[in-house]
């Protein structure tokens, strides 16, 4: 299954990046999962039965969630956060407006930039195109949970050396995406990591910092395991 | 004595060096917060309603079915009734909600009654706009271009521009408002924390004393940030309405629709030259549109000026969002409208670029040396005497390879700046001013600049930016921050330094004027090794620290830089797609502080560059008046595997160095656009007028398509 996004082909503004296909623990692809998503929440209500599975392992299967709050536990960085929220929240509101978690930046806030990048089991979604209810049952991991406070991990690191930042908006979407990738690609290329960070912008300018970056990481990570 | 001129190359410590930004962890660990970022107990959610018409009358303005809304805590209209809108996007009321969705909700259930009146919101000419639509802009001449041009040889016509471009910037345009009785604090994604509390206490009739404003990181400005904007005050009206505190930042439609924009700018260009490639004459009518209000006259012909020449401009007033600063303003439209009708007469003559450019470097005027050298480095570093081959002559095949160039300019200087410097009894420093870190590496240079006057590294110096609680510093634009602030903390460092001095000098036996601070000392000039280390020499203190100011002096600062760019392309005929396959940039900007950041300047002046030739476009629809595309999907930015290589060498030492600081900002991002189009021009053989060079242009313009494809 070729389905990560980080495989599939990027080049920002000459092909807009598509909606990626990521399919998390439960087999719910995000692409049925956004479909469903989109036609219930215009109408009001979450009924899509893919999400039923994901928002409660023991719902009855035609049990509508919300349009009111509703109680959901989240899985951050290896603490459990108890919510009460509606269902159209998305992950990324979630953390920033509701746990004051906001190393993931809303940016354009539908999938396109990567400003809001975060790691559900390991993998690299866009949270603002995630609902927070769909979350549940995934080990989430923000940029704050790569590192205590007051230490940078090795990608960050990086990041800082190369100087892959200016304004630094991007940044922490682009920390996690180089994070992501590498545990799929521990020994990219140049071209590789080039192709692989096709879903993140930048307008201040750093892709040549981070190019470097993620090379430079990718050594750091493979020399630590050897 | 310790005195305010940079040091000589040999004794410099920190100058010149790379460092890694002081902001860089913060930063790459997700832990900075900015305005988007700063959650405040009790904080509402704010949202505007825009107009969805691009020229309307304001009939009546309803607001009672939002105020019942679920979770709405406050409403202030932003727009007189009887008044018109003159654009898609100009906001009409702002209000304030528990959640964001709430306040989305609300949004939606207010009522505007709209009377529509006619709009244009299309990129016309003058002439199809139509008298109504038009304001006169500056006409000049100087000499006699019509005679001048009757003694040409060769003769070029063309139409050339750039359409428009919003800012973009990635945190959107906001705050976050908060009371305690009658004083505000705002934390604001600012270019002028200083500079928008002044405005806050106007908007709100309240004492600028009352107005505290934090901007502690931004996420890009580009120059569309100086203001409080209608949504600063508005947000704090909601904020003083619900006794709450309240963020309202801008959507990414509503950002892309007003709350930036560069102007286009188009010319009809007539130009001749000598066969032997001697410029002399320039003719050129001008026109472009930032909005409603008009907009700037073009620097055109924009550095390389012909002797004999007569410019005129108009401005076309549309129902778009209106025009804002972009980084270098006029400048890349300008280079492009100049460069390329240079690059047309070089190749009519036909002449290789570069020799016609070396040719005519008089024309640039007093910088016309530093042009020169950086012409030629900027040749060797791509290889231009090899690989330039004149237009027409490419191999068979479908994808063609080209050469172009480009030169440009920027002023820089230093804005106003204010710094205080303390040393503290223990050795710690701090310096504060009011001014903030863009992301160009504000805060780094000012740590530099201390460390250096006190012989001591960065990381000894503390540095309190961001905050309209420290000295008054100028806005953040212009490239005009590095030399405001460089100045101001060099001055404040040096006089709190002397008053060190002339403390420490009794007990090592010296005069304060034979003293100096260096490697972490503070010792005799001529004899080191009577020294104390510098905490030593602060304990001497006893319990009071030294409290020293300085003002940005224009002695240690200058204006007026240059810079040659060169770009090579693909092009492939049969999908019109235009890969950049390499740009090497030179620049000159006086005194290069850190090398690291300074070049990371130039690589990303390259890469918007890239974006803005190739990419971005406001598209405007006739019909509806509305914005295409207020979105990044369709409103499309460079990512990583569209820049290609790029190279950059800082032109400094001898010559250059004891210019003192000149900003770097803006100078690099002006020429991309003009020397993309050149390659693509050398690559195919013919000219594509206007930027951004889409794959329908570029086909356009092999099918023989003439006119500026928008005008």
């Amino acid at each position: 299954m070729n389905d990560e996004r980080d495989d599939r082909p990027l080049g920002g503004s000459s092909s807009p990046p598509e909606t990626e296909e990521l399919e998390d623990a439960k087999g719910l692809s995000r692409r049925s999962f956004l479909k469903g998503a989109g036609i219930t929440v215009s109408a009001g209500v979450i009924a899509a039965e893919g999400l039923l599975e994901t928002a409660s392992a023991t719902a009855a299967e035609t049990k509508v969630a919300g349009p009111g709050p509703v109680a959901i536990t989240l899985k951050i960085n290896g603490k459990e956060h108890s919510l009460e929220l509606e269902p159209r929240v998305t992950l990324l509101d979630a953390l920033r407006d509701r746990l004051d978690i906001t190393g993931a930046k809303k940016v354009c806030d539908r999938g396109t930039c990567g400003a809001c990048t975060v790691m559900m089991d390991g993998k690299a979604v866009y949270s603002c195109s995630v609902l927070a209810i769909a979350a549940q049952n995934s080990e989430i991991t923000t940029i704050e949970g790569l590192a205590a406070e007051g230490q940078l991990s090795p990608v960050s690191d990086a990041f800082v050396e190369h100087d892959a930042q200016q304004c630094g908006f991007c940044t922490p979407g682009f920390v996690m995406a180089v994070t992501a990738y590498l545990k799929q690609h521990p020994n990219p290329t140049y071209e590789e990591v080039t192709h692989g960070l096709g879903g993140n912008l930048c307008r201040c300018g750093t892709y040549m910092g981070v190019r470097e970056a993620a090379l430079d990481a990718a050594k750091r990570l493979s020399g630590g395991r050897a | 004595m310790a005195d305010y001129h940079w040091p000589p190359a040999d004794k410099r410590f920190l100058i010149g060096k790379s460092f890694t930004r002081l902001d860089g962890p913060a930063k790459s660990s997700g832990r900075a917060k900015y305005a988007y970022d700063i959650n405040r107990p009790g904080m509402l959610y704010g949202r505007m309603v825009f107009s969805p018409h691009a020229h309307a009358k304001i009939k009546s303005i309803d607001t009672a079915a939002a105020e019942k809304m679920p979770g709405v805590r406050a409403v202030v209209v932003m727009f007189e009734p009887g008044k018109e809108v003159l654009w898609a996007g100009q906001e009409i009321v702002a209000l304030a909600a528990d959640t964001e969705d709430q306040a989305r909700d609300a949004a939606r259930a207010v009522k505007v009654d709209y009377e529509v009146l006619p709009h244009l919101v299309s990129d016309l000419t003058p002439e199809k706009a139509g008298a109504g639509r038009t304001s006169a802009g500056s006409e000049a001449k100087e000499g006699d271009p019509d005679a001048a041009m009757a003694t040409a040889d060769v003769k070029i016509e063309g139409t050339y521009g750039a359409g428009i471009i919003t800012h973009c910037c990635l945190e959107a345009h906001g705050q976050v408002t908060e009371w305690e009785a009658d004083k505000l604090t705002m934390w604001a994604s600012s270019q002028n924390v200083t500079g928008i509390a002044g405005e806050m206490s106007k908007a709100l009739s309240i004492p600028a004393s009352n107005v505290r404003t934090i901007t502690q990181y931004m996420g890009g400005g580009f120059g569309s940030k100086f203001g409080a904007d209608p949504w600063g005050p508005a947000c704090a009206n909601l904020s003083k309405k619900a006794g709450r505190p309240v963020k309202m930042m801008l959507e990414r439609d509503q950002e892309l629709m007003e709350a930036g924009a560069r102007p286009s700018i188009y010319a009809k260009v007539r130009l001749g030259a000598k066969k032997d490639g001697t410029l002399v004459a320039w003719d050129s009518e001008s026109w472009g549109t930032s909005g409603p209000q008009g907009g700037g006259n073009p620097p055109i012909p924009y550095v390389m000026r012909a002797p004999n020449r007569r410019t005129k401009h108009t401005a076309v007033l549309t129902n778009t969002g209106p025009g804002r600063a972009w980084r270098a303003p006029n400048h890349p439209q300008s280079c492009v409208i100049t460069m390329c009708a240079l690059d047309d007469l070089a190749a009519a003559i036909p002449m290789d670029p570069l020799d016609f450019f070396l040719k005519n470097i008089e024309f640039t005027g007093e910088r016309g040396k530093s042009y020169h050298e950086e012409l030629l480095k900027a040749a060797d570093m791509i290889d231009w005497k090899k690989k330039w081959r004149p237009r027409g002559t490419q191999d068979s095949g479908p994808v063609k390879r080209g050469l172009g160039l480009s030169i440009h300019t920027w002023g820089g200087g230093g804005h106003q700046s204010n710094a205080t410097c303390t040393i503290h009894p223990d050795g710690s420093v701090e310096i504060n001013i009011g001014s903030q870190d863009l992301g160009t590496g504000t805060r780094t240079i000012i740590a530099l600049v201390a460390g250096e006057t006190f012989g001591l590294p960065l990381s000894a110096i503390t540095v309190n930016i961001g905050d309209s609680r420290y000295p008054a510093s100028g806005a953040s634009g212009g490239s005009t921050t590095v030399g405001g602030v460089s100045a101001s903390t060099r001055r404040a460092a040096t006089n709190a330094l002397n008053e060190l001095l002339a403390k420490v000098a009794p007990y090592l036996d010296a005069k304060p004027d034979d003293l100096e601070a260096a490697e972490g000392t503070v010792r005799v000039a001529q004899d080191p090794g009577r020294a104390m280390t510098w905490n030593q020499a602060c304990a001497k203190l006893g319990a009071t620290p030294i409290a020293a100011a300085g003002q940005r002096s224009l002695d240690l600062i200058s204006s007026g830089v240059g810079g040659a760019q060169m770009a090579e392309v693909t092009v492939d005929t049969e999908t019109g797609i235009v890969r950049i396959e390499e740009i090497v940039a030179v620049q000159d900007c006086g005194l290069v502080l850190n090398t690291k950041t300074a070049e990371s300047q130039v690589f990303g002046a390259l890469i918007m560059g890239v974006t803005y030739a190739l990419y971005e476009e406001k598209l405007m629809d006739e019909q509806t008046g509305l914005c295409l595309n207020p979105d990044m999907e369709f409103y499309k930015l460079a990512g990583l595997a569209d820049i290609g290589k790029f190279r950059v060498h800082m032109m400094t030492g001898p010559g250059y160095d004891e210019r003192g600081v000149i900003g770097l900002g803006e100078p690099p991002v002006v020429s991309p656009g003009a020397a993309i189009s050149n390659a693509v021009a050398n690559a195919i053989g013919v000219r594509v007028p206007t930027i951004p060079i889409t794959p329908a242009k570029v086909l356009a313009a092999l099918e023989g398509a003439s006119g500026t494809g928008r005008a």
